[in-house]
């Protein structure tokens, strides 16, 4: 493809994109509607988003149609951000174990909602 | 061989091209300047967003308040029980609907069709406008609810400033698309592209799909896991 012309491509794989997208988010929506939970909601909800980017990214965005050279240029310094993800894993892990260790906070600590809120109110 | 034919892009593609592309003395780089200058700052916005992203991961870790049911308290209810989530999901959907009107705008301007070109870019504008409205409306909830940046009544006190920062710089990143391209739009209407082509267009549809592919990081990370 030459950039000199633009980058020209036929409307459907626009629409096609379009639709898989709107099915992507659906089915991603649909992981919190049925409280899917656990490994499976991790695995759902981060294999949706990958897709998900992956066809904004490659199509939208026109990525898979540019030359190497610029792809390389793009994608290559935020793969260095997946070091710091990891570091930051390992550090915050860390951080919260020493916390329950030796500062004595609770394990079982549980969050509260808005409706147990409500609930206390009335309650009082 | 003049400077013009040093200045083509290489036939070779692929890793063969990216060789030929930084092996000589010429211009490296086949796309418009503006274009590349793009992808540089949202190459730079990648980086910001991600060091967000990251912090937002690194408190919610290391935090031994539990963190606030997301689920919950973005539930939203028209009046029946509380739909969880309904308000991001439709947020995403908006999002998602103005990439598709973006992506049509770019190929409109390439046509060299300015009416659709002009429509679609409004059209996406006004998309993100209304995203932008429901976010301020999702603000002014968890600010009536009590969540503050400092704490918040439901767990860990970090859930407010991630919520806040995160969701406050990707608004403002979509407000400034909105006049970003209301400009562009409306100078394609007054023909100020005819001759210098419609890159512009796509250049504009870049920063607007990365504001989307952002969201679907947020979206994951904060509102579902």
């Amino acid at each position: 493809m030459s950039s000199e012309a633009g980058q020209q491509h036929p409307l459907g794989i626009y629409y096609k994109i379009w639709i898989l997208l709107f099915v992507l988010s659906s089915f991603s929506y649909a992981v919190d509607f049925f409280e899917v939970q656990g490994a499976m909601r991790w695995s759902l909800v981060l294999l949706f988003m990958v897709l998900k980017a992956g066809f904004i990214v490659a199509v939208f965005m026109h990525v898979m149609w540019e030359r190497m050279t610029l792809i390389f240029t793009i994608l290559g310094p935020p793969i260095v951000l997946l070091l710091l993800i990891g570091f930051m894993i390992f550090e915050g892990n860390y951080v919260s174990e020493t916390r329950y260790q030796y500062r004595g906070h609770d394990r079982d600590a549980v969050a509260l909602g808005p409706n147990d809120l409500h609930h206390e109110e009335e309650a009082h | 061989m003049t400077e013009a034919a040093l200045n083509q892009a290489d036939p070779a593609s692929g890793i063969e091209g990216v060789i030929d592309d930084w092996s000589a003395d010429k211009q490296a780089y086949h796309v418009p300047w503006g274009k590349l200058m793009m992808w540089i700052f949202l190459v730079s916005d990648t980086f910001i967003f991600t060091c967000f992203l990251t912090g937002y991961m690194h408190v919610r870790l290391s935090t031994t308040a539990p963190w606030p049911p997301q689920s919950e308290i973005f539930a939203l209810s028209f009046g029946g029980d509380p739909i969880p989530l309904i308000l991001i999901a439709i947020m995403t959907f908006i999002l998602i609907t103005s990439s598709g009107t973006m992506a049509l705008a770019v190929n409109f301007g390439y046509r060299r069709d300015k009416a659709k070109t002009f429509m679609f870019m409004c059209a996406t504008a006004a998309l993100g406008a209304s995203f932008v409205g429901m976010q301020a409306f999702e603000w002014t909830k968890l600010i009536e609810e009590g969540v503050r940046p400092w704490g918040n009544p439901f767990g860990a006190a970090q859930f407010g400033s991630v919520f806040f920062m995160v969701t406050g710089f990707h608004g403002l990143h979509v407000t400034g698309g909105v006049i970003y391209l209301l400009i562009i739009a409306n100078k394609v209407r007054k023909g100020h592209y005819d001759k210098k082509g419609f890159e512009i267009v796509e250049i504009a549809g870049l920063y607007w799909h990365f504001v989307d592919l952002v969201w679907v990081f947020i979206f994951a990370f904060f509102y579902l896991l």
